[in-house]
């Protein structure tokens, strides 16, 4: 008999285009949060998949800190005009300017925290009843325990002690109003999977990820881009060096490696042989050990 | 770009699940697992070193890496499900590392629900005890196809092979006899110390099998898949309702078993018509071929009225269809059930109410033994129970088919899934 069977990409695949064509079926008005990184762009094109020849019936969201890579965005509005894609943008600056969140002050601010409640706001207002995030087990250990279908309180709080058992393909998405979803499609991939394939589809990626020229300086081990919204310490000073992003989040505390990978290949090689988690370039989980169970208590992605 | 063309984007998936009581080792090994397939990373070592050394600990406790949430950290102990992913060159392995106290037999059923091997900690100390009975039972109840028993901790026993032999011999008689399991196999190891974890031990000559990396590796998983009877729970209706493809009805859903080819004649349930199959669509193209695990989307010859819910079926080879039906139920709420009570029944993507008929008996996990006079089915409890549901499912006995013959209960009220249940 002819083996039916399919490599771990193709499996990984099937199983984040079953949730979110779950999501589709179970949520009246769902969001697909998109940051313009990676692992949104690959939701995103697993959603395109999962609804081909329809379009995705329902809209990106990003949270905009304002402390992007141009990039970044530049990016985002390519992608989503070319798909025709609906994008809706909400602005960590309005909830400051509102009085909703104070910035943090000092050399560290980031606004990375106050995400949170522009995010929970926008799903408030927009009466978003789930929240597809491109969250992965593998990034943190408070992830690891977070289930496909994540329910929040009113409150939009996580609680991990109380989270509703998960059994094979059926997903529980009921909730009293006021309540929300989060759900995390690409759970069970890890960096090395994301990497893998981008390259099988041949997936367009803004190019920070690869190896470049770039303004950097050092700080607390990290490597942090020339930024306007990064001041500064004395005694900090810039260098050029070639380096790419692992991650590409809030400017103020994503950390650039240096890197001469040019190429996807080149990346999943340096991938396979790199000896620090893809978090460990980023400062805000480094804050302290339960930095992440706190900030998924709170409401964060 | 081909799927060849590069070594590693030809791995397998392997899902595996780990259970044993509080302390037989369970998150060493998995920490061991992952330490020694180099998939720990640096920033990952040092912050478990530094929590090592705060808590007074002579050496590292690989145990910090999969024990992941605060409180657990505070406390000592696994208290929920979590999910740690590594690869060799052959196979990306998920681990569902779920907690061996008695209370929290729900996780382990959850993380048993979608593996396919299972890995039964002994303690060699102990030997076989009731616990080891317990989780042997779950895996086999949950039809996970192949079980490997690690006896663990063989350093605090000097690597004796008779202790080994007499731990094997037991497992033989109390477990593997009564439960009827089909693939077992038996492994000494040393978590702690990485003996036959993912080296061969030195210390262990007279034990010729290998190690259990190696096993991991190995196992033959495609013959698990059911690819006999051809399922397809419907999921999602596809119109995408452009000037392009007007007419365009596509029936997407993961194939839960057996193969679909174009031509094929398929029968709709509950309508019953019968029908052929037009194309299987994906992003890029026409497909040959679909089967499960795959998420497909299926156009069909006729125009029918067909909706979430429905399913799919080869013409010749349909599932039962019925609203009476009777399961093997693990209860996983605070809230015991409600004798004659009604819930929300999810099965495959079809959901209605049902009414709780009768508990036939329950099962005494400790002793294996059939209770039938006991109606009260409450947190952790294994019950067969009869269900009436609102109106027709279509399914298979769990035995023959896991995604067709599972389902789980809702309650209502609080909207909680309170029971993970398995046709028989
Ligand atoms: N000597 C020895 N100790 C072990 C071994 N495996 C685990 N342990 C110890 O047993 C204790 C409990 O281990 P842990 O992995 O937390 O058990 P769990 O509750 O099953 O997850 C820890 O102190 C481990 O260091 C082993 O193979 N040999
Ligand atoms: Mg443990």
């Amino acid at each position: 008999m002819k083996e039916y069977n399919i490599n771990h990409l193709r499996e990984l695949e099937a199983e984040s285009i079953f949730v979110i064509r779950e999501v589709a079926a179970q949520f009246e008005n769902p969001v697909m949060l998109f940051s313009g990184g990676k692992d949104s762009i690959i939701m995103f094109h697993l959603a395109r998949k999962a609804f081909a020849p329809a379009k995705v019936p329902f809209p990106m969201m990003h949270i905009d800190t304002g402390h992007n890579f141009a990039e970044t965005i530049e990016f985002r509005d390519m992608l989503m005009e070319k798909t025709g894609t609906r994008i809706i943008v909400r602005y960590v600056q309005d909830s400051i300017d509102q009085g909703k969140v104070a910035e943090e002050t000092g050399f560290n601010a980031s606004r990375n925290k106050l995400q949170t409640i522009t995010l929970l706001d926008g799903i408030e207002d927009l009466k978003v009843d789930c929240a597809m995030g491109g969250g992965r087990r593998d990034e943190e250990k408070a992830r690891a325990k977070e289930r496909f279908f994540s329910h929040r309180d009113e409150f939009g709080q996580w609680d991990p002690k109380n989270q509703r058992p998960e059994l094979w393909n059926l997903f529980n998405g009921k909730k009293h109003m006021g309540e929300h979803f989060r759900v995390f499609p690409i759970s069970n991939w890890t960096e090395m999977d994301v990497w893998q394939y981008i390259y099988l589809e041949n997936i367009e990626i803004p190019n920070l990820y690869f190896s470049h020229e770039r303004e950097v300086f050092q700080r607390d081990g990290t490597l942090l881009a020339k930024s306007d919204c990064i001041p500064m310490r004395p005694g900090e000073k810039t260098e050029k060096r070639i380096v790419r992003f692992r991650t590409i989040g809030d400017a103020t505390c994503t950390g650039a490696v240096e890197s001469e990978a040019h190429s996807l290949e080149e990346i999943i090689e340096e991938v396979a042989a790199t000896r620090t988690t893809e978090r460990g370039t980023r400062a805000d989980d480094r804050r302290s050990e339960a930095a992440m169970e706190d900030r998924k208590k709170e409401g964060y992605f | 770009m081909s799927e060849k063309s590069a070594g590693y984007l030809d791995m397998e998936l392997l899902r595996f699940t780990t259970a044993g009581s509080v302390d037989d080792g369970k998150s060493t090994l998995i920490g061991r697992l992952l330490y020694d397939s180099k998939a720990i990373f640096e920033d990952q070592m040092e912050a478990i070193e530094i929590s090592s050394k705060k808590r007074g600990d002579e050496e590292v406790d690989l145990a910090l890496l999969t024990d992941g949430l605060r409180a657990e950290r505070e406390q000592g102990i696994t208290i929920d499900v979590a999910y740690r992913y590594f690869a060799t060159p052959k196979r990306k392995f998920i681990i569902a590392d779920t907690p061996g106290h008695i209370q929290y037999t729900r996780n382990m059923v959850t993380g048993a629900s979608t593996a396919n091997a299972a890995l039964i900690l002994v303690d060699a100390r102990n030997g076989v005890i009731e616990q080891t009975l317990r989780h042997s039972y779950i895996a086999n109840l949950l039809q996970i196809p192949h079980i490997i028993v690690c006896i663990n901790k063989m350093d605090l026993v000097d690597f004796s092979q008779e202790t080994y032999e007499r731990i094997k011999a037991d497992y033989q008689k109390m477990v593997v006899d009564k439960l009827n399991i089909k693939d077992v196999c038996f492994i000494p190891i040393s978590a702690k110390l990485g003996d036959n974890v993912v080296d061969a031990s030195t210390k262990m000559d007279w034990y010729s099998g290998t190690p259990l990396l190696d096993l991991l590796e190995n196992i033959k998983i495609v013959d698990d898949r059911n690819h006999g009877d051809s399922r397809l729970p419907v999921q999602y209706v596809i119109r995408p309702q452009s000037d392009e493809f007007h007419d365009y009805r596509g029936y997407a859903g993961r194939v839960a078993s057996g193969v679909f080819h174009p031509g094929d004649k398929v029968r709709i349930l509950p309508s019953g018509i019968e029908t052929t199959i037009e194309a299987i669509d994906s992003f890029t193209g026409e497909q040959e071929v679909a089967f499960t695990p795959q998420s497909v989307t299926l156009r069909l010859s006729d125009n029918i009225d067909i909706s979430r819910g429905d399913m799919i079926v080869d013409a010749n080879n349909v599932p039962n269809v019925s609203q009476e039906f009777e399961a093997m139920l693990c209860w996983m709420n605070e809230r015991a059930m409600m004798p004659r009570g009604k819930y929300t029944i999810k099965h495959t993507t079809n959901e209605t109410r049902c009414m709780i008929r009768d508990v036939k008996f329950k099962v005494n996990v400790d002793t294996l033994d059939e209770v039938a006079d006991d109606k009260v089915v409450a947190l952790n409890d294994i019950a067969c129970v009869s269900f009436k549901a609102a109106k027709p499912l279509f399914f298979d006995s769990y035995k023959k088919n896991r995604l067709t013959g599972s389902f789980i209960l809702i309650d209502e009220g609080t909207n909680e899934t309170v029971a993970a249940g398995m046709i028989l």
